[in-house]
Formats: C-alpha cells, sequence, structure tokens
C-alpha cells in the first residue's frame, strides 16, 4: 500500500471542494448518485492504474473511525 | 440577563441653533467600531470629523469577538492596540473535531517578530469604549448620540442631511457622507440601494456565558459532536470568564423558541457540563454573504456592515470593517488636503471590493461546507469527514471557517515591481511586521515605528547612496534601516528580502506600493503621486 498519493494535491482545497458542490447543486439524490458514479469512472481511467484503484477503494471501504 | 452598557448623554450641539445648515468636510452616521475607527483615522489626519449615531448607549451583547491581527495593528495606530491586547484573551490555535474526535489543529501564526497576535478575543463593547474614549481625547471628533439620520438629499459637491434629535430636527451639510451604520444602514434605504448576494437559511444559536472553566484559549469547532447532534458548534474564550458557544440549529429551527432561557439552558447544559453557568446574552442569527455593487456613490461612501455582509465564522465581518476604515480615511483626508486626485476615491471602491470579495467567497465556502443545500451535499462533505483522519487531502478540504487576513490589493495605485523581490513583503498588502532596535537601544516592531504618512523605507548599506536622501520627494517620511532602526536579528530583511540600498514606498494605511533595489529620487516621486490616485 504505498502508490496512492493521499497528501493535498489542490493549490485550493476549497476550490476543489465548491466545484464538486457544485457539480451536485439542485440535482436530485438519483442524479447526483449518477453523477458520482460517471465520475468515478471518469477520473478512475484518468489513474489507470489498478494498484492505485485498489488501494482507493480499500481506503473508500473502511469503516468510519477505524485505525490506520 | 446581566448586561454591560455604558451609556453617553445627548448634548445640543450648536449646529441645531442655526437657521441655515452648517457646513462640514465629513460626517460619518453611526459610531460602531467602524465608524470610529474611521473617525479617529481621519482627525489623526487634520480632518474635522462629526459622528452622528442613533442611540446613546453600547454594550447589549458580546457581538463581535475576534480581532485580526491586521485589525490590531491598525488598532494600535489608532491609539489603543495595546490596552486592547491586554485586555483581551489572546489566541493563534484552532482546533477541529469530528464527534469527539480532533480532526487536526492549526496555528494561524506560526512565526515569531511580530508586535500583534494573531487574534484577541474581546467583547465589541470593550473596543467600542476603548475607542470612544481615545476619540474624546481629539478635539477634531464630535460625537453626537440620539442623533438620528432621517433625510438624505445629494447635491453635486456633497450631501445635505437632516438629523432627528430629542430637541427636535436639524440639518448639516458635509463635503463627504461616510455610512458606517451597520447591516440595516439607513443610509443604504436612503438612497434606495440593494445587495447583491446570498441568504443562507441555516439558523444559528449564539450565547455568551459566564462559566468558571479551564478549557483551553483556543478555537475550537465540531462536526456533529454528541453534545449537539448531527449539527456543528464552536467555543471562544472571552474576557471576564465568558464563552462564546455558538451552536447550528438548522434551517426549521422556531427563532422566538430557541431563545428561551430554558430551552438555551438546557441545549448549553449538554455542551457545558457538568460546569455551571449564567446566561449573559443570546440571539438566534442567519446570516448572509453579499455587497452592495458599488462602495461609493457620489459623494456618499459606504464602509463595513452598510457596504458587505458575511457569516460570523472566519472573523472577517468587523474586521473588514475596520480595514475599509483605514483603507478610506487617508484617502479621504488627502482628497480633502488637495494632494490627491478623486481617483483616490475610486481606488477604495476598487481596493475594498476586492477584499469584500475575497471575504464573501471564504465566508460563501465555509458556509457550503457547513451546511450543505441537499442530501447529495451532505454526503460529499460526510465523505470529506469520514476520510479526515485518514487523508491529509481531505483534512484540507474540512472547512470550519478560514479565519481573516488582509486582502493583498491588485491596485492601480502600485507601482509593478521592476525586479523580483522574495520575502513575505507583497505589493499592495500590509507591510509584514518585524523586530528592531531604535538608535537609544529599546527594542521594538517596525510597524509601530511607522507614522500617518508616507514612509520611505531605505535600508543603509548600498554603494554611494549617503546623499542621495537630500532628494526624497515632499511628502514623504523616510526611515533609514541603519540609522533610524536597526534590523539586529535579520527578520526584517528576511521578510522585505531587504538587500542594502533597497528602498520601500510604503502608503498610510502600511501598505507596500512600490519598492526598488536602489534609490531613485524620480521613481520615488512618480510611484508616491501614482499612490496618491494623480
Amino acid at each position: 500500500m504505498a502508490k496512492l498519493v493521499t497528501a493535498s494535491r489542490f493549490a485550493n482545497p476549497d476550490a476543489a471542494y465548491v466545484a464538486l458542490v457544485e457539480a451536485r447543486r439542485n440535482l436530485s439524490d438519483a442524479d447526483a448518485a449518477a453523477l458520482d458514479t460517471k465520475l468515478v469512472l471518469i477520473l478512475a481511467n484518468h489513474i489507470g492504474d489498478l494498484d492505485v484503484l485498489s488501494e482507493a477503494i480499500a481506503l473508500a471501504s473502511e469503516p468510519a473511525g477505524s485505525p490506520r | 440577563m446581566h448586561k454591560s452598557v455604558y451609556r453617553y448623554d445627548y448634548r445640543r450641539s450648536r449646529d441645531q441653533e442655526t437657521r441655515s445648515p452648517v457646513h462640514h468636510a465629513a460626517v460619518i452616521v453611526g459610531a460602531g467600531p467602524v465608524g470610529l475607527a474611521a473617525a479617529i483615522d481621519l482627525a489623526q489626519r487634520g480632518v474635522s470629523v462629526v459622528l452622528l449615531d442613533d442611540s446613546d448607549r453600547i454594550g447589549e451583547g458580546s457581538r463581535g469577538i475576534c480581532w485580526s491581527k491586521r485589525t490590531l495593528e491598525i488598532l494600535d495606530r489608532l491609539g489603543v492596540g495595546e490596552r486592547l491586547v491586554a485586555r483581551g484573551v489572546t489566541w493563534k490555535l484552532g482546533k477541529v473535531f469530528c464527534g469527539d474526535d480532533l480532526l487536526f489543529a492549526f496555528d494561524l501564526l506560526p512565526e515569531e517578530g511580530h508586535k500583534m497576535p494573531a487574534f484577541i478575543n474581546l467583547q465589541q463593547f470593550y473596543l467600542e469604549k476603548a475607542l470612544i474614549d481615545r476619540a474624546s481625547e481629539i478635539a477634531h471628533i464630535d460625537l453626537r448620540w440620539k442623533n438620528r439620520l432621517a433625510g438624505l438629499e445629494r447635491r453635486n459637491d456633497g450631501v445635505r442631511l437632516t438629523i432627528e434629535t430629542p430637541d427636535g430636527p436639524y440639518r448639516l451639510d458635509a463635503d463627504w457622507l461616510i455610512a458606517a451604520d451597520g447591516a440595516r444602514s439607513t443610509v443604504r434605504g436612503l438612497l434606495g440601494l440593494g445587495f447583491s448576494g446570498v441568504t443562507f437559511e441555516d439558523k444559528f444559536l449564539i450565547a455568551d456565558v459566564r462559566m468558571a472553566a479551564d478549557f483551553p484559549t483556543e478555537r475550537r469547532f465540531w462536526f456533529a459532536p454528541k453534545f449537539h447532534a448531527g449539527q456543528s458548534a464552536l467555543m471562544h474564550r472571552q474576557p471576564d470568564n465568558v464563552w462564546r458557544v455558538d451552536l447550528q440549529l438548522g434551517p426549521d429551527a422556531d427563532p422566538i423558541a430557541e431563545q428561551e432561557p430554558e430551552r438555551v439552558r438546557a441545549r448549553l447544559a449538554k455542551v457545558l457540563a457538568p460546569h455551571e453557568f449564567e446566561l449573559e446574552w443570546v440571539s438566534v442569527y442567519t446570516f448572509n454573504c453579499r455587497r452592495l455593487d458599488r462602495f461609493v456613490h457620489g459623494r456618499v461612501v459606504f464602509i463595513g456592515d452598510a457596504a458587505h455582509q458575511v457569516s460570523p465564522f472566519g472573523a472577517r465581518g468587523a474586521n473588514s470593517g475596520i480595514q475599509d476604515a483605514e483603507n478610506l480615511a487617508w484617502k479621504l483626508a488627502a482628497v480633502l488636503e488637495g494632494e490627491g486626485g478623486e481617483a483616490l476615491i475610486g481606488s477604495y471602491d476598487t481596493e475594498r471590493m476586492q477584499a469584500a470579495d475575497e471575504n464573501i467567497g471564504h465566508s460563501t465556502r465555509s458556509t457550503d461546507f457547513m451546511s450543505p443545500h441537499s442530501p447529495a451535499e451532505r454526503r460529499l462533505r460526510d465523505a470529506v469527514l469520514a476520510l479526515a483522519p485518514k487523508a491529509e487531502f481531505a483534512r484540507r478540504m474540512v472547512n470550519s471557517g478560514r479565519l481573516s487576513v488582509p486582502a493583498v490589493y491588485d491596485s492601480p495605485l502600485s507601482t509593478p515591481d521592476e525586479t523580483p523581490f522574495a520575502g513575505t513583503a507583497r505589493l499592495g498588502a500590509p507591510l509584514p511586521d518585524a523586530p528592531v532596535q531604535r538608535p537609544d537601544g529599546t527594542p521594538g516592531h517596525l510597524l509601530e515605528n511607522l507614522r500617518d504618512g508616507f514612509e520611505l523605507i531605505w535600508v543603509k548599506g548600498g554603494a554611494d547612496d549617503s546623499d542621495r536622501w537630500q532628494r526624497v520627494p515632499d511628502g514623504i517620511r523616510r526611515t533609514v534601516i541603519g540609522e533610524d532602526l536597526f534590523d539586529r536579528v535579520g527578520i526584517l530583511a528576511q521578510r522585505l528580502d531587504a538587500t542594502p540600498g533597497a528602498a520601500y514606498l510604503v502608503r498610510p494605511d502600511q501598505h507596500l506600493c512600490a519598492r526598488w533595489r536602489r534609490f531613485d529620487a524620480g521613481k520615488v516621486a512618480a510611484a508616491h503621486l501614482r499612490a496618491l490616485g494623480r
């Protein structure tokens, strides 16, 4: 487990967060979920590395509060 | 409920005895922190000021409590900085929790060598009291309580005001009117001006309690704490064993019912248990992120909440208002004295709208994080919070308010750099403070040794510069590093990238407007004129 970068890479993290918020503003729950699913596919392909993708899946699958 | 109140007497003015309106150069409406700061700053620059306020007291509730480093530097120049820091609670650490777990801590002033701390907490009425005491020492300030602005007639070169008093109405003429009359500005209403921006629906309970507790002197913010399920909470220490608690209530809360003391006590008991506490002040508020389209309307200039409003998370309201006051004061004084062109007043609009937009942007983003607008936005926010303990990128997105720092003006008053400068000093920003030693050996700081006017800071030691000083243009005071002040520890040199012979032109509001590796009288004169809007 070492290829996934979890250090912040955005020069302005607030702006990146807001971009994600605004993408779903005024969307229904179903439409927002569909948006997120497409985003996952687009970004996974952009990364193009199965090891990184597997690490990201593992991190996202950890229950909240579990130690790391 | 206990309230700290200072009362001031209405006094009849001579202006009320005359038939035709008496004429003044500058009238300010609103004797809050922003109006008082503007009045003192103008008066220190030799401008006589009439300051009107519709009330006759201050101090109902703590209201604003967090005063930023830049505001304290301004207040220091206005003569009250040191006493406020002595009276206030100094802090610089913030902690952000999710549930009961610490997500991260931040240090707002990780470097040494500044006279003023990152922040103090101090009840607004103490700050107002200090400013009123200071204003009363200055003959140029005529502070009139129970003088309510009732009418405003715009003229080509000024305004005519109608003012209501306990003795009936009277009129005044003014070349310039400064509207510092707050979020519900009367001046704005009389001119029929509206705001552009967003009103947020979420309601917040704000409470000051008196309590003996040894909680740390930090800003503490919780997302979804057990003591206030599903919402956010903020706690701050103030002097006199007073603590500020701010609880998010959601959009559907009933603002009247939520202020009932029993209900407030029940909510706070969960937060503060097992401490006993007394309620000092309670309010329920919603907030806006919005501003006027322009702050300058002919001879009427808006400053502070009358011009723009933000959420309280980030301490960007009153702090930005005091920075408005400082930005306007020297410009208006220069225009009234005929030294500055009227373009200077236009530069107030340009510079302080940049600052307002920056503050509104931060405030809106913080609010978007704290108060998601929909289930889909809440899921995104909660995902960031869930990842935050595990991934640094997520911690950087957690937003409990980005605390006030001064804007860097992209300004027509600045002369672009000819050569690059390293260090932390930026064109269009307040000069960074640094420790210095005076010729008599006493220690001090750079900013407190600057005066109210333009200043040229020159670093001794460049080749054959010694006689060039005779040609520093009129209207600029010079400070020689190595003669008037000494940089014993090298921090000033580092922050200003001050190589021998370098010269820095500083505006009357301590903002850097030009700098050179070598002094050149012609270039300094040109930069000075440019900074005066000429």
